[in-house]
């Protein structure tokens, strides 16, 4: 390892990207701890998927500094990449291959990590291993595509909306996932646009609008924030919060 | 190294390509029975022995009924009664060679621009004149020889056992390859640990398991069936296609390197494909094409497999004959350039 032992598990600092005329993340900055689990909480069009990519080493930031694991993706693509976990939001794997065949694939790429038959027990797919991908359910699926990321027992996990369309068994059931991979010390960034999802998940949230973060704390001290509710007769949310900064629904489309 | 059970990256991404083929009905029938049928289809239309009598039509007039009697008694010919609306079809389609007015003398109606129009003129007009009485100042003696080789069909095959190489190399390689590009998996590949360059090489190698079927079926077949010769080593066979392959294979991933749609991938494919199954002189000779294009025509990478195809199964030629060696020269530059663009522009995402 080149670097210290440091505290920061990522950081960003100014970040800017554009595509043409639009302004996708406009002077955003991060700093997440090891073990941390860290959210990324916006509307579409936020710019939360461009900004994980530029961390996952995918896009090429037009102006700002980005720092994973203590490397830059400059001159370490290569270990960091052994070392990441990645799941993005639109993948399809190849239909035609086993639950089994797949993950076999993904830990063929790594240079550690787990046997296969593990990570089948670990996201509870042992019944599915030599089903094709193209009869599992979405949130079967979902929770490979969450295992392949697994694969090479990364130190960092990044998920692009890891439970958007999923019914919300599923979505409990991958949250236990997660849960898990952080009690092994593990640490997560996570892009959402559900409220629960943050609150049950995060230590903190960093609430994106047009590519700036306009507000970043712990669920509780966003909502506390808000102080007594107005109108509102149930206890506040994370909703609430991004109402009341933005006087816009969360998810208006 | 600690893969957790799994083989080297390589051979999973190979593996991987090849069960998603075999997984796939419509690669099996192109890779497997179309080779076959195609096969079975060159031998109904050329079989392998005797001569097929000549097919005359006879218009339907007075007196036709007694000249196809007169007609059919020679095997040389196949005589058949036409109706006069017909004729012009009949002809056309080659379903006859030539069309007979009976009476005296008969008229003969063909176009002499048919080289089989003017052969069947010869037969036609001989049998006539025999059974009119004609008395011959004497009859040659005929040694009939048969020379395999020289043949159509033996010509035909290994063109279009080339053809499959070149077809199934880029059919295959491209589409995939836009596929996963579409379904955001190359993406995915590349945000893990993977090497490029295995990913595009597994996509090569799956495709080479194909090439035994895609060769073997219709070259075996047309050796013991139709009765093509073999003169050459059947390793010999075996390099020219292998190299040919993995240089379609190079070619593929050129095209693919940066296309989104199913649609713009199609439109290249036949882009490539379809001039030079014209060109490389699959069904017809390529030295046809005047000498200015010879260059570009002697170039192109479905030439060079036909021409070393033939030259090893009909006249014999060995790996190290100039002929060979150059045509694989050839096939590698198409392999590696083209190789060596696609991974420069080739687009992950």
């Amino acid at each position: 390892m080149t670097q210290v032992a440091t505290d920061i598990a990522f950081q960003c600092i100014g970040l800017h990207k554009r595509y043409g005329d639009v302004v996708a993340v406009d002077g955003l900055s991060l700093s997440v701890r090891r073990g941390e689990c860290f959210g990324l909480l916006g509307p579409n069009g936020a710019g939360k998927t461009t900004t994980i990519e530029i961390l996952e080493g995918l896009l090429v930031p037009d102006a700002g500094d980005v720092e994973v694991l203590g490397l830059r993706w400059g001159s370490h693509e290569h270990e960091l990449r052994q070392r990441l976990g990645i799941q993005l939001q639109e993948t399809q794997l190849a239909d035609k291959l086993t639950v089994e065949e797949t993950l076999r694939l993904f830990r063929s790429f790594y240079h550690r990590g787990r046997e296969v038959a593990e990570l089948l027990q670990l996201v509870e797919l042992e019944s599915k291993r030599t089903s094709w991908v193209s009869k599992l359910s979405g949130g079967q699926k979902q929770r490979l595509s969450v295992a392949s990321a697994l694969a090479g027992a990364p130190d960092l996990l990044f998920l692009d909306e890891p439970t958007t369309g999923l019914d919300p068994q599923s979505r409990r059931q991958l949250w236990g996932i997660l849960q898990r991979f952080r009690a092994d010390g593990g640490t997560i960034l996570l892009t959402t646009h559900y409220m629960d999802e943050a609150e049950v998940l995060c230590d903190r949230v960093a609430i994106v609008d047009k590519g700036k973060v306009i507000a970043l704390d712990t669920p509780k001290a966003l909502i506390a924030t808000l102080g007594q509710p107005r109108v509102i007769t149930h206890h506040g949310t994370l909703e609430d919060v991004f109402m009341s900064l933005t006087g816009r629904l969360l998810r208006e489309e | 190294m600690n893969r957790g059970g799994a083989f080297h990256p390589l051979v999973e991404l190979t593996l991987a390509r090849l069960r998603e083929i075999f997984r796939e009905p419509e690669a099996l029938f192109w890779a497997f029975i179309f080779p076959i049928l195609m096969s079975v289809a060159m031998a109904v239309a050329f079989p392998s022995s005797g001569s097929a009598p000549v097919p005359v039509g006879i218009r339907q007039v007075e007196g036709a009924e007694a000249l196809r009697t007169t007609l059919a008694a020679s095997n040389a010919l196949a005589p058949r009664l036409v109706p006069a609306a017909d004729e012009g079809r009949a002809l056309r389609d080659g379903e006859v060679d030539l069309v007979i007015v009976p009476g005296t003398p008969p008229t003969y109606r063909f176009d002499p621009a048919r080289a089989e129009s003017r052969a069947a003129r010869l037969v036609l007009d001989d049998v006539l004149k025999r059974a009119a009485g004609r008395s011959d100042p004497w009859t040659a003696v005929e040694e009939h020889v048969s020379v395999p080789g020289s043949r159509y069909v033996d010509w035909l095959l290994p063109g279009l056992v080339g053809m499959g190489i070149i077809g199934t190399s880029v059919w295959g390689i491209a589409f995939s390859i836009v596929q996963a590009r579409m379904r955001k998996l190359l993406k995915r590949m590349v945000a893990s640990p993977m090497r490029r360059s295995h990913y595009l090489l597994a996509q090569v190698l799956a495709r080479l398991l194909f090439l035994l079927p895609e060769v073997g079926v219709p070259l075996l077949f047309g050796h013991y069936v139709i009765g093509m010769p073999l003169r050459g080593s059947l390793v010999a066979v075996a390099v020219v296609a292998l190299v040919g392959a993995l240089s379609c294979g190079g070619l593929a991933l050129l095209i693919a390197s940066r296309t989104k749609t199913f649609e713009a991938i199609s439109g290249l494919v036949n882009l490539i494909l379809l001039p030079m199954w014209i060109g490389s002189g699959v069904f017809f000779s390529a030295a046809r094409f005047p000498a200015v294009l010879q260059p570009f025509v002697q170039a192109l990478p479905l030439t060079a497999i036909v021409d070393a195809l033939r030259a090893i199964i009909l006249e014999g030629a060995s790996l190290a004959s100039p002929q060979v060696v150059r045509e694989l020269g050839i096939l590698a530059a198409w392999g590696i350039i083209p190789f060596v663009i696609a991974l420069k522009i080739f687009r992950w995402r």
